[in-house]
């Protein structure tokens, strides 16, 4: 193991190249670049015997990444905002044929206006092409998520793709000490991959195809199946991660502080860090309030959320994303797994952060207090509507 | 009498979804036959889509890959960066599209497979409209050509613009090899096929393949059809190796190129003058042909070789 001070976007480049990367695909787009300028150096270098493909879109990258996963190779690429929402069609693709690419995504706003900031509505907007995504909060988290990433999508009861989220500058170009662990290590974790329904040269198979409705069903519900059993894998590939490396993450709902908890919030990424310390500082206070971390969006771990809510009177969902004629889409996915439970806590959406607005310590308390002392609205943005402050720009 | 030299071998089946007197499907037959069992295709959104037949079912002996309409060079980039990792070194790597995946929606996705030098073979298979959707026009529509978005009707007289020249925009890229083949010319095609397999690098086949429901003839007129583009001049048959032209199917006497036109319905509605048009374009275009040939001897610009090839690295 080597401690190096490294961005989250070094983070994913020392984790694709722990993993063995064999194939690696990628466009460049602000803030995704540093990654696999990485990447570049180390297959350059000799220290990850790597094909590099530079191409001429993300599309065509994610598309090489498809075709190389469909031979049977390790693929990895990544990026961000725009050039997520140009790589759509073949997010389908990437699920359909399940191949069990991993992809680095930072996570930032989508024009227009043109902003470079962190902004999860890049993400959010996929979460119906079935892709597993995680949302990390350090650069730590993201090198660990990577290497977990590949060992979970190449479980063969799950073979999907697999995203793996940073927020935009707060991670990408930040350093920290990140714990890089040694690549004997890292091999015992993380088998070479065994290719599942791939193209095998010199026999006459079809991969992909066309069908009507009398199979295409089973095919959707094939990758259905795939989505249900992440949830499971997971807690195998974190238990058998802490006992290699010493590190667990907290699953796919991270909580801290909920015992006894009244009040409690529930963020995604780098804000978390920033709710945590608030939390200490209320709880000082005697204030009952909690913060549960989502690090999975698909699958969404219902059952998680739904112990969560057994306990507590209320849930701040905040989102760094906004769906516009609704509830933030985190918001609408805890509505969603806590309807019908023993329980069902009032459920507030906040949209905050939006476009790298910095969500500040102040920021996080007038929510906890919203939730604690208010009666909040049903949605609201929380540097914009009044009860939640004075309107930054009116 | 000269002896047959298109290898015996089928790699396509019978029992495939074609239309009779399909173009295409004799393209998909005779390029196997110069490729042989060594070879993974992937195929675009097109009629091959449909003419493979559908799940669980597959009219092709070979590895076959189906992947979105305008990414077919990226695909095809995807399988030969993985072939290198994994260590598949004698496989030949195929795209194979339509005009409209390749000429229009396909363009940027070609340059990228072309420019970055991937070692593949890209075939596209002109049958001159959007066939698989209902024959709409394509950038490779030919001038005055009937279609379903161009139609014979008010101010409408066919297709309005000349067919854009793909063979110009890959020779551009430079590349390994470039080629014009046609399957009323099976020996010529197949020879084509096999020199391009042999050879490194991008390398690019412009099948000729009409289409009988598309272009309106009777479907036994496919090879005749096939025969009176090349002898007309509207399609010539020609390689370029390293930059310099070889005209494959030489003559000193073009034949009318109303002989061509009137075979078809799709250019039924066409006048003496405008078949007039038709011929002075195609006139230019031999002309132009031929002096590439004769003036192509400086061979291009030498090119940056393949992506290094490093041995695959798997955990033990």
């Amino acid at each position: 193991m080597t401690r190096l001070v490294i961005s989250g976007n070094y983070a994913q480049s020392y984790a694709a190249r722990l993993a063995r990367v064999q194939v690696i695909s990628a466009y460049p787009i602000t803030p995704q670049t540093s990654i696999v300028e990485k990447l570049a150096d180390f297959v350059a270098n000799g220290d990850l015997p790597a094909q590099f493909v530079k191409v001429e879109s993300e599309h065509s990258a994610l598309q090489v990444c498809v075709s190389a996963a469909a031979l049977g190779a390790r693929t990895y690429t990544a990026t961000s905002s725009q050039g997520l929402l140009l790589m759509h069609e073949l997010l389908h693709w990437a699920s359909g044929l399940r191949a069990p690419i991993v992809m680095g995504v930072v996570n930032r706003a989508v024009a227009v206006p043109w902003n470079i900031g962190a902004d999860h509505t890049d993400t959010i907007a996929q979460r119906d092409t079935g892709w597993v995504q995680f949302y990390c909060e350090s650069n730590q988290e993201v090198l660990d998520t990577v290497l977990m990433a590949y060992r979970l999508g190449e479980d063969l009861a799950v073979r999907l793709p697999v995203m793996v989220m940073e927020d935009a500058f707060y991670l990408s170009h930040t350093v920290e000490p990140v714990d890089v662990p040694d690549q004997a290590t890292v091999d015992g974790f993380l088998p070479a991959r065994v290719p599942r329904d791939v193209l095998q040269p010199g026999v006459g198979t079809r991969v992909g195809s066309f069908t009507g409705p009398d199979h295409y069903v089973e095919f959707r519900r094939q990758v259905a199946h795939g989505m249900e059993a992440v949830l499971p894998a997971l807690e195998v590939v974190e238990q058998d991660f802490f006992r290699r490396f010493g590190r667990y993450h907290g699953g796919p709902v991270a909580t801290y502080r909920t015992e006894g908890a009244d009040v409690v919030l529930l963020t995604m990424g780098t804000m978390s860090t920033t709710a945590r310390k608030v939390v200490d500082e209320l709880r000082a206070a005697g204030r009952k309030v909690g913060l549960a971390k989502l690090r999975l969006f698909r699958p969404f771990p219902v059952d998680e959320l739904r112990a969560l809510g057994r306990t507590v009177g209320r849930i701040g969902v905040v989102d760094r994303s906004y769906t516009f004629g609704g509830l933030g889409a985190t918001a609408t996915e805890v509505r969603s797994a806590l309807y019908g439970a023993a329980n069902v806590p009032q459920i507030t959406s906040f949209l905050a952060g939006v476009g790298g607005r910095d969500v500040t310590p102040s920021m996080v308390r007038r929510m906890y207090d919203v939730l604690l002392d208010g009666e909040p609205a049903e949605v609201s943005w929380v540097d914009l509507d009044a009860q939640l402050g004075v309107p930054v720009h009116g | 009498m000269a002896k047959l030299t298109i290898p015996r071998e089928e790699l396509m089946h019978s029992g495939h979804a074609a239309c009779p007197g399909c173009a295409p499907a004799l393209a998909m037959r005779l390029l196997l036959k110069g490729l042989g069992p060594k070879t993974i295709v992937s195929i675009p959104a097109c009629c091959w889509t449909v003419i493979a037949t559908p799940y669980p079912t597959t009219a092709l002996g070979v590895p076959t890959l189906d992947n979105p309409i305008e990414a077919t060079g990226a695909s095809i980039s995807g399988l030969r960066a993985a072939a290198d990792a994994l260590g598949y070194h004698d496989l030949n790597i195929v795209g194979f599209a339509g005009d409209g995946g390749t000429a229009d929606i396909g363009l940027q996705a070609l340059s990228g497979m072309l420019e970055r030098r991937t070692n593949a073979i890209y075939v596209m298979y002109d049958n001159e409209a959007y066939m698989n959707t209902g024959v709409q026009r394509s950038g490779s529509s030919p001038l005055g050509a009937w279609t379903t978005t161009t139609p014979v009707s008010g101010e409408s007289h066919g297709k309005a613009e000349a067919k854009k020249d793909v063979m110009g925009i890959v020779l551009a890229h430079r590349p390994a090899y470039a080629a014009t083949v046609n399957p009323s010319f099976p020996e010529d095609f197949v020879r084509k096929v096999e020199k391009a397999r042999d050879m490194k690098g991008p390398r690019f086949l412009h099948v000729f393949a009409p289409c009988p429901p598309g272009w309106k003839y009777s479907s036994e007129q496919t090879i005749a059809i096939g025969r009176l583009a090349t002898d007309t001049g509207v399609f010539p048959l020609y390689e370029v190796v390293d930059g310099k032209c070889r005209i494959t199917r030489p003559t000193n006497q073009l034949k009318p190129v109303g002989e061509y036109l009137k075979t078809q319905g799709r250019f039924a509605h066409l006048t003496a003058a405008d078949i007039a048009a038709v011929e002075v374009q195609v006139r230019l275009g031999w002309e132009r042909l031929l002096a590439f040939e004769r003036e192509s001897t400086v061979p291009v610009a030498p090119t940056a070789p393949a992506v290094r090839v490093r041995p695959p690295a798997v955990p033990a």
